[in-house]
Formats: C-alpha cells, sequence, structure tokens
C-alpha cells in the first residue's frame, strides 16, 4: 500500500519537502532542548510532543526512494531509513542524543568546577573536579606516604620500560623472551614490589643481594669454566652471609648513619597503584597454575584428573567474595599460630587460584579443539608427554584461546575492587573512603564517574590489544 | 612392571600432596580452635540469632535461630538473582537483535551500549547506581506518582500490594493448566508424526492458561484486591509509605546493576547465536514453502538457541554469584546475614564459610547439571 506516488517526475518535490519537514523536526528537538524554546506550545501537550516525531517520519517517508541516483541519499536510505519502523527507530535515537546532550555537557564541562582547592571553590551546578584533584593523590596512591611516593612512580617506570624491552628484542634474542618474560620479569617485579614500594629495614637484604651477585659476576669472568658451576653455587652465597653478618652493616642503620627507606606496611597501600599490583601478580600466578589444571584434567591418571576437576568446580562455583571472606576469615585459623601471612599476600592466593580456575576451563577448550592427528603426529615423532606438549600441544592451544584469556584476565582487573572485603582499598574503596570525608560530602557522583573512566579506558585498551594478538596470531587451519 | 609404576607414582604423589595441604589445615584448624576454646560443629545454627534484618521475603526477627537467618539471606539471594535474570535477559535480547539491525544507529547504539556497560567494574556501577544515582530521588513526600499508584523515592519502590484470597485455588487451577498444556503438546506432536494432522495447540493452550485461572475467579472463591501504598506523617519531617509492596533502595540498585551488567554478555551470546545459523539455512527453509514465520520457529530459532543457550546459561550462574556483591552496599543477602552478621556474632568461621560456600557451589552445579542434560537434549543426533 501507498500513500504517496512518487514517480520520476515529481520526485525532487517529495525530496526537497521530505528534507525540509526532517530539518523543521530536528529544528524543533534542537531548541526545545538547547534553548527549552517550545515552539509549538500552542498545540495541546501531547500533540506538541509527538509533533517533531510525525513530521520527521513523514519526512524519512518522502525521502525513501531505491535507487535514486544521488549517492548520499542512497547510503542514508540504506543505512537508517529502509523501513517505516527503521525510520521511526532512527528518528527517536537522534532525537534521544539531541535531548540529553545538553544536561550532559553542562554537567560534565560547562557547569562544572576545576579551580581552587575547596569545596567552596564549587559553585556550580555542575561536576565538582575539583574534588577529584584534591584528592587525586589518594585515589592513585593510596594511605603511603606523600613523601614516598617516588618509590611507586619510579618502581611503576622501572618495571613497564623493563616489559617494553620484548618490542626492541632484535632476531638474535627472541628466542630468551618467553624466558624473560616467564620467569625473570615476574621475579624483579617481585624484587622492586617487595624490597622498594614495601620498603623498610628489609631493603637491605636486597642491596646486599643485588651487591653479592654484581662482585661474584663480575669475579666470575676470571675463574676457568671447569670450576664455574661450584663457583656460582658457593660464592654468592658466602658473598650474602659475609655482608650481612660479618661486615654487620644493619648496625650503622641502627646508629643512623645509613637511612634506609622507611617501611610502609600493605594496608596502607592503595588506589590505582594497588589495583595495578594486584592485577598483576594475579594475572602472572593465574596463568601457570591454570594451565597446569588444564592439563591435569585431561590427563590420563583418573586420580589426577578427579582432584584438578573437583577444584575447579569448586573455585567456579562460588563467587569471589566469598573467597576473599575465606582468606581473611577461615585461612588464619588454617595456619600455625605464631605464622601471619600478610593480608595483600592472603588475597592474591585467592584471586590467583579463582582465577586459575577459570583460565583452565578457556585452556582446556582450546586443548580440546585441537584435532586428535597432532597429538598422533607428535607421538610418532616419538616425543614424550612434556615435549609432546610444549613444542606442539600447547603453542597451537593457546593461540586459539587469546580472546578468552584476555576475558578472563579482564574479569580479573574489574574484580579487584572486591578486596574491600578484607580491608584493603584500591581505587573504588579510596573513592567510598573519601565520599564519606565530612568536608567533602555530597560528590559521589564525581569519583565514581572519574574511577568509570579510568576503568573504562584499562579495560577496552586491554579487550583491543588481545583483538590485535589475536589477528597476529592467527594461522590458517 | 615398568609401565605400571610409571602409572601409578606420579597419582600416588599427587594423593600424598594433597592429603598433606589438608592434613596440615585439618591439623592446624583443630589446634586453634582449642587455643580459643571453641568446638567445631553446626550446633549453632539451631541457637537464637538475635539480630535483626530489615528486608525479608519470610517472617523473621531476632527471637529466630541462625538458620532462619540463612534462609532468609538464601531467599533474599534468589529473588534478587531472578528479578535480574529476568530484566538481563529482556535487555540482552532486545540489545543482541539490535546489534544485527540494518539501522546504522541502533546497531552503533548497541554496541556502545555493550562496550561501554562490560568494561566498568560491576561493584563500581553498583556503588553508582546506589551512592549517586538513586540518592537522586526524592523524598517520600516529594513523591510524584507513576500512574498514581507506584512512587518511586529515595526510600525505595513502592508498589500496590496483591491480596488474595485461597491463593492456593488459583496456584492450583494455574498448574493444572500448565500440565495440560503440556499433555497437548505431546499429543499433538504425535497426532502430527503419526497422521500428519495440525491441532491449533497455541490457542488452546493460551485458552487453557488464561481460561483455567479466570474460573477460578468464579467459581473456586478467589479474590483479588489491591493495596495502594499510603503515604503517612510519622513526626513533623519524616514520612513513610504504608501498604503496599516496598522494595528497598538497595534491591533496586543491585538489580540494575546486574541486569544492565549481565545483558551486555547475554547480547553477545544472542548475536554469536543468530549469526552462527548460515544463511543457507533461512533460503533452504523458505525454499520448501514455509512461511517467515515458520522459517523463523522451525528452522532458526532452534538453531540459534543450540548456540545461544549454553553461554548464556553461565552467564546466569554468574549473575547468581555476583549478587554476592550486595554486601557493599548492606542489602541482605547470603553473604552479608550469614557470612557477615552471623559470623560476627558467633565467631564460627569455618563452618559459616563452608555453608555459605556449599551453599552457592550447590547453586551452581545444580543449574549446570540441568543445563548440561538440556544440552545433551537438544543437541544435534548425528545419524
Amino acid at each position: 500500500m501507498k500513500f504517496v506516488n512518487i514517480t520520476k517526475d515529481n520526485f525532487n518535490n517529495y525530496l526537497y519537502s521530505g528534507i525540509f519537514l526532517i530539518f523543521i523536526s530536528i529544528l524543533d528537538v534542537f531548541l526545545n532542548s538547547f534553548f527549552s524554546i517550545n515552539a509549538t506550545s500552542f498545540l495541546p501537550e501531547f500533540l506538541s510532543f509527538v509533533l517533531p516525531l510525525i513530521i520527521g517520519f513523514i519526512g524519512l517517508y518522502f525521502i525513501r526512494v531505491e535507487h535514486s541516483g544521488i549517492k548520499n541519499l542512497d547510503i542514508i536510505n540504506k543505512n537508517i531509513n529502509t523501513n517505516n519502523f527503521n525510520a521511526i527507530l532512527t528518528l527517536l535515537i537522534i532525537f534521544v542524543i539531541i535531548k540529553s546532550l545538553p544536561p550532559f555537557l553542562s554537567w560534565f564541562i560547562i557547569d562544572a568546577n576545576i579551580a581552587g582547592d575547596s569545596k567552596e571553590a564549587c559553585t556550580g551546578t555542575g561536576a565538582c573536579w575539583t574534588y577529584i584533584k584534591i584528592w587525586l593523590r589518594r585515589f592513585i596512591y593510596g594511605m603511603y606516604p606523600n613523601a614516598e611516593q617516588w618509590r611507586i612512580n619510579l618502581s611503576f617506570i622501572s618495571l613497564t620500560a623493563l616489559g617494553l624491552v620484548g618490542f626492541f628484542a632484535t632476531e638474535k634474542y627472541k628466542k630468551y623472551l618467553t624466558l624473560y618474560y616467564v620467569v625473570i620479569y615476574p621475579f624483579i617485579s617481585f624484587l622492586f614490589i617487595y624490597f622498594f614500594i614495601s620498603g623498610g629495614r628489609i631493603f637491605f637484604d636486597f642491596s646486599y643481594g643485588i651487591i653479592a651477585a654484581a662482585i661474584s659476576i663480575i669475579l666470575g669472568f676470571f675463574i676457568p669454566n671447569k670450576f664455574k658451576l661450584y663457583y656460582f653455587l658457593i660464592v654468592p652465597i658466602t658473598f650474602y652471609i659475609l655482608l650481612k653478618y660479618v661486615f654487620f652493616f644493619e648496625e650503622y642503620i641502627e646508629l643512623g648513619m645509613i637511612e634506609g627507606l622507611v617501611w610502609v606496611e600493605t594496608g596502607a597501600w592503595g588506589g590505582l597503584s594497588l589495583t595495578f599490583i594486584i592485577s598483576f601478580f594475579c594475572l602472572i600466578f593465574c596463568f601457570p597454575i591454570g594451565m597446569a589444571l588444564a592439563l591435569g584434567r585431561r590427563s590420563d591418571f583418573p586420580l589426577i584428573r578427579y582432584i584438578c576437576i573437583g577444584f575447579i568446580e569448586f573455585w567456579r562455583g562460588v563467587p569471589l567474595i566469598t573467597v576473599l571472606f575465606m582468606s581473611s576469615v577461615m585461612f588464619p585459623m588454617f595456619l600455625p599460630q605464631d605464622v601471619y601471612v600478610d593480608k595483600l599476600v592472603r588475597c592474591i592466593i585467592a584471586i590467583s587460584l579463582f582465577e586459575a580456575a577459570y583460565v583452565a576451563e578457556v585452556i582446556r577448550g582450546g586443548l580440546q579443539a585441537l584435532p586428535r592427528g597432532q597429538y598422533d603426529a607428535a607421538k610418532s615423532l616419538g616425543m614424550g608427554y612434556w615435549k609432546m606438549h610444549i613444542f606442539v600441544i600447547l603453542p597451537q592451544a593457546l593461540k586459539l584461546v587469546i580472546p578468552g584469556i584476555a576475558n578472563t584476565f579482564l574479569a580479573l582487573v574489574k574484580d579487584t575492587p572486591l578486596i574491600f572485603v578484607v580491608g584493603l582499598l584500591e581505587i573504588v574503596g579510596m573513592l567510598n573512603l573519601a565520599k564519606t570525608n565530612p568536608e567533602w560530602l555530597g560528590f559521589a557522583m564525581e569519583g565514581y564517574v572519574f574511577a568509570a573512566i579510568i576503568f573504562w579506558i584499562i579495560c577496552y585498551a586491554m579487550s583491543k590489544y588481545s583483538y590485535n594478538l589475536e589477528i597476529k596470531y592467527k594461522t590458517e587451519r | 612392571m615398568n609401565a605400571k609404576l610409571k602409572k601409578i607414582v606420579p597419582q600416588l604423589l599427587t594423593l600424598t600432596f594433597v592429603a598433606l595441604v589438608f592434613g596440615f589445615f585439618s591439623y592446624n584448624a583443630q589446634l586453634n580452635m582449642e587455643n580459643r576454646g571453641i568446638s567445631f560443629g553446626y550446633g549453632f545454627l539451631s541457637q537464637e540469632s538475635s539480630f535483626d534484618v530489615q528486608f525479608s521475603l519470610i517472617e523473621y526477627d531476632g527471637s529466630h535461630s541462625y538458620f532462619r537467618a540463612y534462609l532468609v539471606g538464601l531467599l533474599n539471594t534468589i529473588l534478587v538473582s531472578v528479578i535480574g535474570i529476568i530484566f538481563a535477559t529482556l535487555i540482552g535480547v532486545v540489545v543482541g537483535i539490535a546489534r544485527l539491525s540494518s539501522n546504522l544507529l541502533i546497531n552503533k547504539a548497541a554496541a556502545y551500549y555493550v562496550e561501554f556497560f562490560r568494561n566498568i567494574p560491576l561493584l563500581l556501577q553498583i556503588f553508582f547506581w546506589y551512592f549517586a544515582a538513586l540518592r537522586a530521588l526524592p523524598l517520600p513526600e516529594d513523591a510524584e506518582p507513576i500512574f498514581g499508584v507506584i512512587f518511586l523515592t529515595i526510600k525505595g519502590l513502592f508498589i500496590p500490594a496483591f491480596i488474595w484470597n485461597n491463593l492456593n485455588i488459583f496456584l492450583y487451577s494455574l498448574l493444572a493448566a500448565i500440565i495440560s498444556t503440556i499433555v497437548i503438546r505431546s499429543y499433538s506432536k504425535r497426532l502430527r508424526e503419526a497422521k500428519g494432522k495440525q491441532i491449533p495447540v497455541l490457542y488452546i493452550s493460551l485458552g487453557l492458561i488464561v481460561g483455567l485461572p479466570l474460573l477460578s475467579f468464579i467459581i473456586g472463591g478467589v479474590t483479588l484486591s489491591f493495596e495502594i501504598p499510603q503515604l503517612v506523617q510519622l513526626a513533623k519531617t519524616s514520612f513513610r509509605f504504608n501498604g503496599g509492596l516496598g522494595l528497598p533502595p538497595e534491591l533496586i540498585a543491585l538489580t540494575l546493576a546486574l541486569a544492565l551488567y549481565t545483558a551486555t554478555f547475554i547480547a553477545e551470546c544472542v548475536r554469536a547465536g543468530i549469526q552462527g545459523v548460515s544463511k543457507g539455512q533461512k533460503e533452504a527453509a523458505a525454499s520448501i514453502g514455509l512461511t517467515p514465520n515458520q522459517v523463523l520457529k522451525l528452522v532458526i530459532m532452534p538453531q540459534a538457541l543450540r548456540i545461544i543457550i549454553p553461554p548464556t546459561t553461565n552467564q546466569y550462574l554468574n549473575l547468581t554469584k555476583n549478587s554476592s556483591l550486595a554486601a557493599a552496599i548492606a542489602y541482605p543477602d547470603l553473604v552479608l546475614v550469614f557470612a557477615g552478621t552471623a559470623l560476627m556474632q558467633t565467631g564460627r568461621a569455618i563452618e559459616i564459610v563452608s555453608i555459605t560456600m556449599l551453599t552457592y557451589l550447590t547453586l551452581s552445579v545444580s543449574i549446570s547439571i540441568l543445563m548440561n542434560w538440556y544440552n545433551k537434549k537438544i543437541a544435534i543426533k548425528e545419524k
């Protein structure tokens, strides 16, 4: 059924009147929302409300011509104006965008305040970004003392730099990269976090270790190859013991002759840096555990298989919050009385085990997707279980499950705010703390929007990166 | 002999390791509990709980037992999960289909929705709705009624309550209608396969499901009336709603966040499912003379559902588990009531945490067993 008959002759008339009608309808909504002028106020309320929709709909109906010969018109018709239903949806979306833009802009930018350094500076009706500005340090570093924050900055910068090594490695060193990223890099990061960010007396153990290692490596060049193994087994430890117990550096510290780094307990860590630390370590730990569990679940030994199935299904069946509850109230009961495990460490263990179960299921999917021929071929070459998995099966399986693993890691990052259960405050926790500060009441919205933007950027970047990886490692079968 | 040994040794080693860990833990737990003077046992469940819960589906106050408190928490968890699942499915299906729309604007809007909500931590979203968005709602005395009977205020959502007379007769009639519908469906299927006869199953079952409960109103003595919430003044500046059904703001915030967050994942499942059915199927179905409705019902949907249902179930499970984040905004769910308040009062960490975990585990495992069974039922049977 056709209401109007659009032919070649009257086509131009309809086109222009259609464009005019659409323009009028959008203009009406625009005036209404940006300048609060109701151009059709003489009409009854309901009619005035739906009038732009009707006018715009008629306009879209007029310009809907198949193969008009005008390129832009054809593109518009094809994408947003294929039938009546689509036309109405299109108009509705355009109107909603126009309507919601002014309040959003005025809150976010136009009426917002960022100047000043107290609550009084926020006089506008918009957002109070001053609040974020003042509290930014706390949101990033938590309760970490202001004077010591350079340690976090320095650690993060050096760790990022060390992490980027892979991009600059030349062809010659490429084969060592896996070893570097799987073993050496996590170890270095652990040392940084443990000795540098945590700091304190124990920092000196770190320096002894470095000095001992450095001296023994330099001396090692002069040792004949034959004795090198024995040399490296004995000498570094000897040096370490000498430095620690014979030269008695520690006495100098107590006498105040050398100043060490101030010890900052993990309870004071927080904010965005804690989010990063927890995500980073859980990521490192959950991957190998998950891989082992996945292999265990497909093992030929029934006992190992059932233990792995039980383990995986247990962690997958409970919410993370109860796991964290367990780590905070139940786990200490399982340890000998004089053993105390740090809150943060307990958290990291709990989250790692939890996410490992999910990683295991993802990797199992990849293992199952490989054709049997791969296993048979590897076996027929005389490879054993470990050789077969390391050189043939796992590289292919992991390639297949990059998106799944990326999703699990994303979930991990998004799960970090849950550590509020054990009393650690990363960025969301700090927001809740700042919100209850009597001097800064009433700015919850700004805080959450700020954190949402940060998390969104992190997660979106991660998902895009994983997408790129997926493309890069895609191999045709 | 050597091969056999090679099989047994690793298993034995693993078993020993697991046993050692368990032994170490339980030995320490025993020692610790002895030192603190508590004995392991679940007897505390029947003790008087002496704490109140602000929102409960069953009758409960401080004089009831800890077990009753556990039930209150469990029911609240199930309530928020069920509401969340319903809304998440509705939004998810709509957005998933919108993602496949030929209209560029709709398509992009759905894509932005998905990208936006899935990349922000759920806890942050819950906090946002509860502490920022819902706090902007009006006070009870200023609230404008929606349709004259619903009030959305800072104290929660107040809707009319149903007052039933002889509710059980109504429920029985509904149950009878559902059972007879199932019987008729299977009968019609057999009839169709045996004789090729079609009977209008849809109309018959609709008539049954609407008609039988209606009949119960007319002859079963069932009556239904509404109780509309009324604003009452408690003190000079303190107002509240009496009567009707009050949903606390915690429940609303939690449901909103859970539904909007999970819907993004369900939308992706729906999209993948519909895209997974090859175009040839649709064309083939049309070419043997099926109507577009039949194509959708008999060819596309069964295949798409096969792809959609397993990951969607996973999302339902995730939603149920995520509902435990309720503890962060003090919605009295299982974690807050039982693993929070009850644990603080009794100090029985091992018993309470283990019960809580087992409950969630039972929920998850039973749903996944059900889903595996369903999956097997609808899987393609290759001949």
